[in-house]
């Protein structure tokens, strides 16, 4: 139990990576904390964040507030409003390079054209580009809600064989960091449009950028 | 339907509201999701519309079980289709969907292919897809190809693997563990992150380990050719060939670059040390390439420091010189990391500080705002355990306080109030003041919070600090800023006697001109308690004879109160303030013109000075000694059956006077003597939460005894218990009954000198039911020292209306005398016709068992805080003095035994020492309060804990009177 508690803290985690518009509704967020488990508490946070940074400039550093006992890092573009979410122990620069890694790759795959509509026009691109950043890993179900009392709250079971039995709700313990590098994140995501035959490894970042600009000439066009 | 109304809208207004998901609606999507079985796949329609499900998904629909299985199955479809792009968004779309068990075996076998697919996002991916969705059966299938994957030549790929095995490590721990060749391997990589990722996985399996094997290991370092780490073990291979595994594979494949101290002989008790140490150890010599790496390795870095704590040899700390090396390493995480790791070491030295200060130093000025932010923090914190040691930094904090962004610049100012000292604080209230014009509200209470405990903590500089707050409450505001303002400078005049006079000026001056009719009568309040009691009242009358001119009904009614209090305490003054009182005759509002009238008679305002006998000064500054409730609802009753014209009645009992309009005088006047004082008991349990709150106006100079004197009052009208003498204390209500029980009943512990009183609050909870002759019979076998001597019966308990036994027991004289009592209540209960209301005449004894209830050590102890401990503590003196050690053994963690002892003696802590930081190895706690006998006693507690939670503690007790100090560890030793 204590070495549970323990490894949580041990890596670097992300508790939320938040795409809003200027109004603050959601473009794409991806949650991999349980500590919003409804969707009307994220709206409530993403509401709470939005308006409280609204007023702040953060176009050109990243900027940085606390809410609820967590770490919030954001950068504005634009309309689009791009915030990273960590607890209130997480080391503040560790947010930032995420942050920044997550704005720069959608910034590569937008071409520079960083705003709503293209974000919306390219939201796989934008999913892609979240899933490569941050492993939102395993989702286990809290072994808790089953018996509340009899069992240590911090037993987790696969969500695959619990969830099902009980309905209880998923537990994301937490989200691990995948890559920073935009332009590696970037030219993960860009290969998509590339044929399967070239691997990965044989990469290097200008072709990946150039396959970026490619695929995004071609969505331009289409 | 939607879609020509879109259109249009389209038109109109294009570039401002463009979404190519306008209009998006579930139903439609689902049926666009066809697509997926057509025999020819369009694998570019295929992917928008997947792209269209992920929205609304991302958009917070959510899909039944039967549209989620409905959609998964025609996406397993797609696997047919090569096209890379989407291929992708199936991957996003299986683990968004997080399909149960026996669905995953329709993609277990597309996704094993792709694992081995030549194309490596392809692999990288189905690894991710397939440990996210697979469960423990299916792993064991797989674990081969996972492993390969681990030592893939690919980073991509090796990462997917590693952090997959990480996450699987909660599920499947046994089946991760003999990864962990591979992952030694993986530590090797020259790719940064499967660097990174492989640390925190091989991190994460010692974890799992360490629960495995707990014999003692003796292991000896050695370092044979200068440049190589050789590890014995003994008994290992008896024990976890894992461990063995996981340390020979890690120092076989990492080149050391440097020496090792010569034969070091280290018997470790618990493997945990000694694995995780020995992998910090070979990693903090070899190279890491990776900034986050690095960070993870900081971390387990402080945590081996931890759990070894100072070097018994040298008294060194272990691998202090590694962190002090990663504050120069280029990326700024590492070095912000290696600074707090630093700072949070426990009972760091300010020799081991410093660096990583200034470093920090450096941070504040950095040009960006996540670094200031971060920098400032951590000192933050580092001021609230070493002050000292931040000082330098003061003058690039005092810059940050003009910083953009407002946390920072609060902060700064949070932080330098701090660290600030006697002398700095004229310079930094200077540098507050141009601050404070720019920020929210919200961050200038912060910063008016602080400024009230530094102020408390330098008396001497009331004069600035005063001025400060005078300053800026002449300036814009909301109301909760305003009060926490008046409340900071009430707290003050309350705290030091010197800053009153000037105190109370300033507060005049703001009622001139105060928007806020609640702060002007609280103020008005305030000014009639204090002000008379000042050397020259006289110059206040202008002030709130200003009010009976120029202010609404509300604020005229209590300046008129005010004027007859300083009439009342101030003779000199009284025929200056009979003038004014005389004019408010002919206010235009009743309410003032009956205060007026109701003051001048009451001070005898004929124009003849004569001594204000103390009923008026009861009546003007006593509290109502009847609840609130109680009055109205007596009242209601005395009213409700009078129909008719209206006119006042006057009240009058010995010490009050009240007015009552009623609708015709009736024959016998309303008697308040009448009033229950008897309070009911969950009126008064909201009041003792209410008085908790260390509020300045709502609670008046009378302090926290408000309670007991509601409670005391309430006792010594009741005849049986009035000879008992002053109430010492009463304690909150401990419910003896379940909720939702017949009868619900609490007991406050009423403690004085040489008796015990029992007030059982009662609550029948039955409509058809009315309880009689209600009593609690106590069984005090289990306390031998209590002997009872009266009780009170509660004569009638009807539904829903709470009422009041007592038993009152004798105990020896100024003892803290324990004890266990037995309840039973014991009453006749009559049937209520439910139609009329009216009970039957015979009733039926019944009792009914009641949980038991203790009397403990803490019931004769008051929680009274001390402004400043030190203080308190020196001028206490050693005299009585009285230090002991004691063992808590095994305890969950410092906070919890803290909180132990803290409610094992009841007393109030002092200056925020209860909190405990989390990680901290040891805490000091102080405390104070007044043991029974009215004897003031200070604690001074010192906590330590080590590895296996063992926790010990120093007592030190300081009190006028050694007998005393001796029964608080009395109280320790046996609790």
């Amino acid at each position: 139990m204590a070495n549970f508690s323990t490894y949580q803290e041990s890596h670097p985690s992300i508790k939320n990576i938040l795409l809003l518009d200027s109004d603050g509704k959601r473009v794409a967020v991806k949650y991999y904390s349980d500590d919003w488990p409804t969707n009307n508490a994220k709206l409530a946070f993403e509401k709470s964040v939005f308006t409280k940074t609204q007023k702040t400039n953060a176009r050109t550093e990243a900027e940085i507030a606390m809410f609820e006992n967590n770490v919030v890092v954001y950068k504005f573009s634009q309309d689009l409003h791009f915030f990273v979410t960590g607890g209130d122990d997480e080391n503040e620069l560790i947010l930032a390079t995420v942050l920044q890694g997550f704005f720069d790759a959608v910034a590569l795959l937008l071409r520079s054209n960083v705003d709503k509509r293209e974000a919306l026009e390219n939201l796989d691109l934008v999913l892609l580009c979240l899933d490569e950043i941050v492993d939102g890993g395993i989702p286990l179900v809290a072994y808790s809600t089953i018996a509340v009392g009899l069992l240590m709250p911090t037993t987790f079971l696969a969500a695959a064989t619990w969830q099902q039995a009980i309905g209880g709700h998923e537990y994301y313990c937490c989200g691990m960091i995948l890559e920073t590098d935009a332009s590696v994140i970037a030219g993960k995501v860009a290969t998509h449009s590339m044929d399967a035959a070239a691997p990965l490894s044989e990469q290097t970042i200008t072709q990946a950028l150039a396959t970026a600009r490619e695929h995004l000439t071609r969505s331009l066009l289409k | 339907m939607a879609q020509p109304y879109v259109k249009k809208d389209d038109d109109r207004d294009e570039e401002a509201e463009y979404s190519p998901f306008l209009g998006i609606e579930k139903g439609a999507v689902l049926q666009e999701a066809r697509v997926f079985n057509d025999p020819q796949l369009d694998p570019r329609r295929c992917s928008q519309v997947i792209t269209r499900l992920l929205y609304l998904l991302n958009q917070g629909e959510t899909f039944t079980k039967i549209e989620a299985t409905e959609v998964f199955f025609s996406v397993t479809k797609l696997f047919q289709s090569r096209d890379f792009g989407l291929r992708r968004m199936v991957y996003l779309m299986i683990k968004e969907l997080s399909p149960s068990a026996d669905e995953v075996i329709i993609v277990t076998s597309s996704l094993m292919k792709d694992m081995n697919s030549k194309t490596d996002m392809y692999r990288a991916n189905a690894i991710r897809v397939l440990c996210r969705i697979t469960d423990g059966t299916l792993l064991t299938q797989i674990e081969r190809y996972l492993k390969q994957a681990i030592v893939d030549k690919n980073p991509v790929v090796a990462s997917a693997a590693l952090v997959s095995g990480i996450h699987l490590l909660q599920t499947s721990p046994e089946i991760v563990k003999r990864w962990t060749n591979e992952v030694q391997d993986a530590v090797q990589s020259r790719a940064a992150l499967v660097q990174f990722h492989s640390l925190a996985l091989l991190h994460q399996v010692h974890h799992i380990l360490i629960g495995e094997c707990n014999e003692p290991i003796l292991c000896k370092w050695r370092n044979p050719s200068g440049s190589y780490l050789k590890l014995n073990f003994d008994d290992i291979s008896s024990g976890n060939t894992g461990l063995s595994v996981v340390v020979d594979a890690l120092l076989e494949g990492l080149n050391n670059s440097g020496p090792v101290p010569e034969d070091n002989f280290l018997n470790i008790r618990q493997n945990d040390r000694l694995a995780v140490s020995k992998l910090v150890t070979s990693l903090t010599r070899g190279t890491v390439r990776s900034p986050l790496a690095q960070c993870l390795l900081i971390r387990y870095t402080s945590q081996v420091i931890r759990e070894s704590g100072v070097n018994t040899q040298s008294g060194d700390r272990p691998f202090y010189d590694y962190l002090e090396g990663c504050l120069r390493h280029k990326a700024e995480m590492v070095i912000l990391e290696a600074a707090r790791a630093i700072t949070e070491l426990s009972g760091v030295t300010s020799r081991e500080l410093t660096p990583a200060i200034t470093v920090l130093q450096l941070f504040l000025s950095s040009s960006k705002p996540v670094i200031r932010f971060a920098a400032v923090r951590t000192l933050n914190k580092v001021a609230m355990t070493h002050p000292m040691a931040v000082t330098n930094c003061n003058i690039d904090m005092e810059s940050l306080i003009s910083d953009q962004n407002r946390s920072i610049a609060t902060l700064a100012i949070t932080t330098l109030l701090k660290t600030g000292n006697e002398t700095s604080v004229d310079r930094l209230m200077k540098q507050i003041t141009n601050f404070m014009s720019d920020i929210a509200d919200e961050f200038k209470i912060v910063v008016v919070e602080a400024i009230r405990s530094l102020c408390l903590k330098f008396p001497l500089k009331y004069r600035s600090l005063m001025n400060f707050l005078s300053n800026i409450l002449r300036e814009e505001g909301g109301f909760e800023y305003k009060k926490a303002i008046v409340d900071t400078i009430v707290i003050l005049i309350r705290d030091i006697p010197d800053a009153k006079e000037s105190g109370l000026f300033h507060l005049c001056e703001f009622i001139e001109d105060c928007e806020f009719t609640y702060m002007s009568t609280q103020i008005l309040h305030f000014l009639g308690i204090e002000g008379p009691k000042t050397s020259d009242p006289s110059k206040y009358i202008r002030y709130i004879n200003n009010r009976v001119i120029l202010e609404n009904a509300t604020v005229r009614a209590s300046a008129v109160s005010t004027l007859a209090k300083f009439g009342a305490m101030v003779d000199s003054l009284k025929p200056r303030i009979f003038v004014l009182l005389r004019r408010c005759l002919f206010d235009s509002d009743d309410e003032v013109r009956d205060r007026a009238t109701l003051y001048l008679n009451t001070l005898r305002g004929d124009g003849s000075v004569v001594e204000t006998n103390k009923d008026v000064k009861d009546f003007l500054f006593g509290s109502l000694d009847v609840p609130l409730v109680n009055l109205e609802t007596s009242l209601k009753n005395y009213v409700g059956d009078l129909p008719g014209s209206l006119s006042a009645l006057p009240v009058t009992s010995s010490s009050h006077m009240c007015m009552i309009w009623i609708q015709e005088p009736s024959e016998e006047p309303f008697d308040i003597d009448s009033v229950p004082k008897e309070v009911k008991s969950q009126p008064l349990a909201e009041k003792k939460g209410l008085g908790k709150k260390p509020t300045g106006l709502g609670a008046p100079l009378s302090g926290p005894a408000s309670t007991v004197d509601a409670y005391g009052k309430m006792l010594s009208s009741i005849p049986e218990f009035s000879s008992f003498g002053k109430l010492f204390k009463s304690s909150p209500p401990v419910e003896l009954t379940e909720a939702e029980t017949e009868y619900a009943v609490n007991v406050v512990k009423h403690i004085y000198e040489g008796h015990v009183v029992f007030q059982y609050n009662c609550t029948n909870t039955i409509p058809e039911q009315l309880l009689e002759n209600v009593i609690v019979i106590v069984d005090a076998s289990e306390a031998e020292e209590f002997s009872e001597v009266s009780s009170k019966p509660l004569r009638s308990l009807p539904y829903d209306s709470p009422g009041q036994t007592f038993v009152a027991f004798e105990k020896p004289d100024g003892v803290p005398a324990v004890g266990k009592f037995s309840n039973m209540l014991n009453f006749i209960v009559k049937e209520v016709d439910s139609t009329t209301g009216e009970a039957e005449d015979d009733g039926v004894e019944d009792e009914y068992q009641l949980e038991d209830l203790e009397v403990v050590a803490a019931d004769y102890m008051l929680k009274v805080g001390v402004s400043n401990f030190r203080n308190a503590w020196e001028s206490m003196g050693p005299d009585c003095e009285r230090v002991d050690e004691y063992g808590l053994g095994v305890r969950e963690s410092l906070a919890e035994a803290v909180n132990a002892v803290i409610n094992i003696l009841g007393m109030q802590p002092c200056e925020g020492t209860e909190v405990v930081m989390s990680n901290s190895r040891s805490h000091t706690c102080l405390l104070s309060g007044v043991f029974i006998g009215n004897a003031k006693v200070l604690v001074r507690l010192s906590f330590g804990i080590d590895g296996p939670k063992q926790v010990a503690m120093k007592l030190s007790v300081r009190s006028e009177d050694q007998a005393v100090s001796d029964a608080i560890h009395e109280i320790v030793s046996s609790g």
